[in-house]
This record gives structure tokens, sequence and C-alpha cells, in this order.
């Protein structure tokens, strides 16, 4: 096995990154954004915002919030995973797996097919309070139908499997309502399906970045307890961890992370699976630093996803859920079939 | 020392431990005996507070371990599973960091650092510090969790003695590591203020090594004491159901079976 490099090291190589990368999405899309116009929309923006043109207005509306709402999510999605894959004590489980983006689609779906009939309403806090729901529903029925009876422990196989006949029940939902929908309720519901930021402002920004700043924040605190539970239950409970409240936060801090995501950006797969597998790679499995540099290195991967999903059918965009699955893909099989990595 | 008074455990209506009373002294060897089945894993657990007993109590000093909370009690007792398997790569010196774990918030103090360079050092796994953990055999990963486990009562608690519990610790040790890790035992044992209870399989090991013993058949006590008071034909054969021709002479005491 060769040498790890040094955990240090890796955060600021990744924080350059992400401003490059940063840097690129903005400049380019369907519109291509020179610096000096990047600068006086800035400017304008704080001195006199009525006088911005068109271009300038495209960075300072769309183009920005776009770029970090987009870091923002994957970010999220990314520590999701290494948070979920930690507390399963499996390097496979994502949101995805177990049902935490499902019931967030459904949720969606719901609002989208049923809300005009319900009246129910918050404004545009519905379609993210909607997903949030489904996503809670969703991941608690499987948290809680996969433990046993006996042990009140949760087996991974019996995880997964109560995790994909969650999504099952969830997507059939989803495929319902979209069945039931009108045309263009039907449409957004599929185009929510297939994950698309375009819809970023800056109050989405806003609302995400809160989320997610602050559940990093915290899921940072059961670093160490979930370091712990990586030489399994008893062991952690042997070294002072209390297993069952660490199970209730995490999946808690889990869920808000990933719903609140979710909800304005719709589903992005893979991200939170192949984010940490890389990082483990490079650094080794400590959480303390794979929920930091996932943080970041979801950033990049997102942000290179949308950059991508905007030039190749330039004007038009591609759904970003369709890249990161498409990019994704190849990229997980081809970790699993490294030989020296450890499963 | 370890007071077990009248522990008895039930799963269900089958009962693994019955009415069993026992005490573990620092300082010693103890050593708790018995066939497959016989309850051995299952004392140990509830003796280091990881199952509740349905009756009876166990207390630590006097005092009873229900009312310890888990973090505080994870500071002086440390306690070595078997079949301890790891779901991730982790660097050796990572995995014996956990045993600082209930010591430290979030980073390690150099107190923990020392710690764990010693534990180390102490059973000869530092030359491994920097390697995939998942890659050692069967018997470097024990010594790496013996590593861990004394780390994390590496040093004297304030009040009272350090608990150190082992399930079964010589399954994947070669006879070399084995004889090594018994005498690295005694050693530990200078330290007046540790507890050491094992549970093993193997009787001459038992028999060379133990201060103390407990011999334990179908969840039942058969009997506790000094080497020669448990190790007799009668009990080994009300045990084992195997009469051993028991050797006691100057090289010391072992049992031949067959």
């Amino acid at each position: 096995m060769k040498k790890k490099s040094n955990y240090k090291g890796t955060f600021p190589i990744l924080l350059i990154l992400l401003v490059i990368i940063t840097f690129f999405s903005i400049r380019y899309g369907a519109v291509s954004i020179s610096l000096e116009e990047i600068f006086s929309s800035c400017r304008k923006f704080f001195t006199e915002p009525e006088s911005m043109d068109l271009t300038e207005r495209i960075f300072m509306e769309i183009r920005l919030p776009r770029a970090i709402l987009c870091i923002f999510v994957g970010a999220s999605l990314a520590v999701g995973g290494t948070l979920l894959q930690a507390l399963f004590r499996n390097p496979i489980v994502e949101p995805g797996l177990i049902g935490t983006s499902c019931g967030a689609a459904f949720g969606a779906a719901l609002y989208f097919a049923l809300g005009a009939t319900f009246g129910f309403s918050v404004g545009k806090w519905t379609l993210p309070l909607a997903a949030c729901l489904g996503a809670l529903l969703s991941t608690s029925l499987v948290f809680f139908l996969s433990q046993s009876r006996n042990s009140g422990k949760s087996s991974i196989v019996a995880l997964l499997l109560t995790g994909i006949a969650i999504n099952a029940l969830f997507l059939s939902g989803v495929g319902f309502l979209s069945y039931i929908a009108r045309d263009p309720q039907a449409r957004s519901i599929v185009f929510w399906n297939l994950g698309t930021l375009s819809g970023a402002n800056w109050t989405s920004v806003l609302i995400v970045g809160i989320s997610t700043v602050g559940t990093i924040l915290i899921s940072l605190r059961y670093a160490k307890h979930l370091n712990a539970l990586m030489i399994g239950e008893e062991e952690a409970q042997f070294l002072g961890v209390n297993i069952k409240s660490l199970k209730w936060k995490v999946l808690l801090i889990n869920v808000i992370m990933v719903a609140v995501a979710t909800a304005f950006v719709g589903v992005i797969s893979f991200v939170g699976l192949i984010v940490p597998h890389l990082l483990r790679i490079i650094n080794g499995s400590d959480n303390r630093f794979l929920i930091r540099n996932s943080a970041i290195l979801g950033g990049i991967l997102l942000c290179v996803a949308d950059l991508i999903s905007r030039m190749v059918l330039r004007p038009a965009e591609l759904p970003i859920g369709i890249v990161t699955s498409v990019v994704g893909v190849p990229i997980f099989i081809f970790l699993l079939q490294r030989k020296n990595y450890f499963f | 020392m370890i007071q077990a008074n009248n522990i008895t455990y039930r799963i269900g209506s089958k009962t693994i431990l019955k009415n069993i009373s026992v005490n573990f002294e620092a300082g010693k060897i103890n050593l708790i005996l018995g066939p497959n089945g016989a309850g051995k894993s299952t004392l140990v657990k509830v003796i280091c507070n990881q199952l509740k007993p349905q009756e009876g109590s166990v207390f630590y000093e006097g005092i009873d371990i229900r009312k310890a909370s888990v973090a505080e009690l994870a500071k002086v007792r440390a306690v070595l599973s078997q079949n301890t398997e790891l779901a991730f790569p982790l660097k050796v010196k990572e995995v014996v960091m956990m045993g600082r774990y209930p010591h430290f918030s979030v980073n390690p103090t150099a107190k923990d650092e020392q710690a764990v360079e010693e534990a180390m050092h102490f059973f000869d796994v530092e030359g491994m510090a920097e390697r995939d953990y998942l890659t050692l055999s069967g018997g470097e990963k024990q010594r790496v969790h013996f590593a861990r486990v004394v780390s994390q009562i590496w040093y004297p608690s304030e009040n009272g003695c350090r608990y150190l519990f082992l399930d079964e610790p010589l399954t994947f040790l070669d006879v070399h590591y084995q004889f090594q890790f018994m005498h690295k035992l005694r050693e530990l044992l200078k330290q007046q203020d540790l507890v050491i209870v094992g549970v093993v399989h193997d009787l001459n090991l038992a028999a060379k090594f133990a201060d103390h013993l407990v011999l334990l058949n179908n969840g039942e006590l058969l009997s506790a004491g000094t080497k020669t008071e448990v190790l007799t034909q009668e009990n080994m054969k009300t045990a084992y159901r195997l009469e051993p021709v028991i050797h006691n002479d100057e090289r010391g005491m072992y049992l031949f079976f067959e």
C-alpha cells in the first residue's frame, strides 16, 4: 500500500481548486462574462444597482448565486454521504440509497401535483418544506424498519434492502403523481427529479447556505464519535460513545442537510457517494478530515458538473443530475474494481 | 477491586448466567475459563457494563457501575472484544489513537500522542504505525488492538483503579506472541491500580499465568480460586467431559488431555 499523503496538505489544495473552478463557473455559460464586467457588476451592485447592463445583471442575478448555491449543495450532499457512510459503517451508502432523496422527490411531487388542490401554502417555502418532510418521513421509515427487533441494531444488509423497498415505494408515488398531474406540473416533477440549478437566486443561496454551514459545523463535533464507530458499535460504546443518541443526531443532521439542498435543486445523485470515496483514497478515513474536505470537494465536483451541464448543449442546459450520474457511475465502478481498496 | 454480586442474566426464557458472585482484585491476572457456551463472554460484558443483568449488581471499588456514565467509565475501563473489524481503511496509529478518544474532545493533546506512542512501543507495533490497518495479518491486528485498549487506560486515574477486560485476546496469536502477551500483562500489573480480567480457552496457559481463576459451566459458577483449587480433575471432568492428567512439578503445572 502506498504511503498516504499528509492530512494537512489536502484542505488548502482543495480550497485553491474550488476558487479556480468557481472562477470558471461564473465566467462561462450561455454568455461568457469578462473580468471587467465581473468587477464593474460587483461595484455597481453596491453603488448604483439600477445602472447595471444585461451582462452585469446576468452575472449578479443568475451566474453568481448559481455558482454559490452549487458549492453549498455539493458540500451538503458530500458531507451527507460521508456522515451516512460513517454512521452505517458502510462505504456504499449515500443519501439516495436510504431514501432521503426519494422522500424529498415525493414531497416535491406532492407539492407540484396537488399543492394547488390542498390550498396549503407558505409562499416560496412550500416546496422546500414539502421536500424536507418527505425526506424525513422516508429516511426515518428506512432507519426504523431496518432495525432488528431483538438487538435494536441495524444490519447493513437489512438497511440497504429496506432502502431499496422504501425507494421503490416513494418512486412509484412520484410516478403516480406525475401520471395524474397535468402537463406543466408533470414536467416540473420530471425536471426536479433530474436536478437543476437554474432556479438559483439569492434567497435560495441564503437558506441553503445557512443550512449547509450550520449542519457541517455541528457534524464536525461528532467526527470523533463517528471514528470510534468504525470499529463497531460495541467497541464505540467502550470508548465512551452513546450510540443511540449519536445515531439520532447524525441522522437528523443528515436529513436537514440533504433535504434542504435537494428541496431547491432537485435530486442530484452520486455526489454523496463519490466524494468520500475519492477522499479516502487520498486521505484515509479519519472523519475529522473527511467531513471538512468532502465539503470542499463536493463543492468542486458539483461546480464542474454544473459547468458541463451548461456548456454541452449551449445555450440549452442539461439537467445536472444526468451529468453527475454519467460522470459518477464510471468513477464508482472504477473504485469498486481497484484491488487495493478494501471493503 | 471488582465485585459482582448475584448476577443473573437472561435472554428471553434462557438463563445465560445463574446467580454468579465473583471478585476480581487489582494486581492479579484474573482469568475466566469454561467450555463453549458457558457464559464467559456474557459475564465479561456484564461486569464491564455492556449488558445489564436482570438481577444482581457490579461494583468497582464499591461504586455501582450502573451509576457511572458511558463517557466517564470509558476513561478508566478498556475492553478488548472478539472479532473487532474495521469498516474503513485507517492507519495503525489512528486505530490506536481511538483508545484516547474518551480523554480529549476534538484534537488529541501531547499527552494522548505520548500514550499512543508508548503503547505502540510496548506492544511492538510502532513499526507499522503508518500502515493501513486493513492490510495487517490477524495476529498483527490483534496486537494493534492491544495497544489501543492499553493506551485507553495508559495513565493512572485520579480516583480509583483502572480496569482492563480481555475477551479471548490470544485467538489469533502464535505461541511466541501468546507468551509475550501474557508477560506484557504481568509487566503492566506492576502498576498496582490495574484490574485485569480475561477470558481464555487454553487451560495450560491459564495454569501458567493466572493468579486467580473463575471456572464457569452452563451459566453457573463451578469453581473460583487459585489454579490448584480450580484446575482439578473433578472440575475438568464436569466442565469439559475429559479427564486430564495433571502434572505439578518444578516447571509449573500443566494439564495433559488424551
